[in-house]
């Protein structure tokens, strides 16, 4: 079989990334809809990872280790803000939020 | 037989991700999420990137899968979602997720790209090399990154404070 080409991954994180939008879309749970965040956020650091090492740049990984190091802080303030959504009515259904709407 | 791996880590991947939108449960979405951690751990690890592959599993597959687990158990979501978007809404967002898919893979296959290394043989994802990176280029952003931090912890517990 040819080897893994850096063609493979663009379509893979493609698609991974597409499976993350749906999930956004269709989602009303405000906690799925962060997790199909979580996806998409994924798919693109696999995808900077494969194309430093294809073309040989450790920057591109020392980036994605940034990233990753701002996904967590992003985690952990947008979990806060859930669990203060869900004090404040009771649901995390993102319709209830339709304040700022139009 | 790596290129074995690579497909069955990317079926893997992939079924995961789908059950992270299909499944209605907030417990199975999360779990089926860090099912798919871990396959892209292992696209890592298979790029020969040790360093970003444990990086990964402590901070995805540990950290932040046990912030979700603990905010579903927190928040008492184990119970089925009644809330769905209709039937038509859902359609939509299908078809329209199908034709950005159509369009990137469509543009994406079209491009030739040169790449300049065999990834079997490179070495810049070993800890060794990726430190002298960080700590010689990146000094500034991973001290800058450690204010990001502190302050992401007083946001957090300002916003999860009971008043």
């Amino acid at each position: 079989m040819s080897p893994i080409t850096i063609t493979d991954y663009l379509i893979f994180c493609t698609l991974l990334f597409v499976i993350g939008v749906v999930g956004v879309l269709v989602k009303r749970n405000a906690l799925a809809i962060f997790m199909s965040v979580e996806l998409m956020l994924n798919s693109i650091n696999l995808l900077l990872a494969a194309f430093s090492i294809y073309m040989n740049d450790p920057a591109g990984q020392v980036f994605v280790f940034f990233i990753m190091v701002v996904a967590a802080a992003e985690v952990a303030i947008g979990l806060a803000i859930l669990v203060m959504v869900y004090r404040y009515t009771h649901s995390v259904d993102i319709h209830l939020l339709n304040r700022l709407k139009w | 037989m790596k290129v074995y791996l690579f497909y069955f880590l990317c079926i893997l991947a992939l079924y995961s991700a789908l059950m992270v939108v299909i499944s209605r449960k907030p417990v199975h979405n999360v779990l089926y999420l860090t099912l798919a951690m871990f396959c892209i751990a292992g696209h890592y690890i298979l790029l020969n990137a040790q360093f970003l592959a444990v990086v990964h599993i402590i901070v995805y597959a540990g950290a932040i899968m046990v912030l979700f687990l603990f905010t579903v158990m927190l928040l008492n979501l184990n119970n089925e979602s009644e809330f769905r978007k209709p039937a038509l809404v859902q359609l939509g967002a299908v078809v329209a997720g199908g034709l950005l898919m159509l369009t990137l893979v469509g543009v994406l296959k079209q491009t030739d790209m040169v790449m300049t290394t065999d990834p079997t043989t490179t070495q810049i994802g070993l800890v060794k090399n990726l430190g002298k990176v960080l700590y010689n280029d990146f000094l500034l952003p991973f001290e800058v990154s450690s204010i990001l931090f502190l302050s992401a912890m007083v946001g957090a517990v300002l916003l999860g404070k009971k008043d």
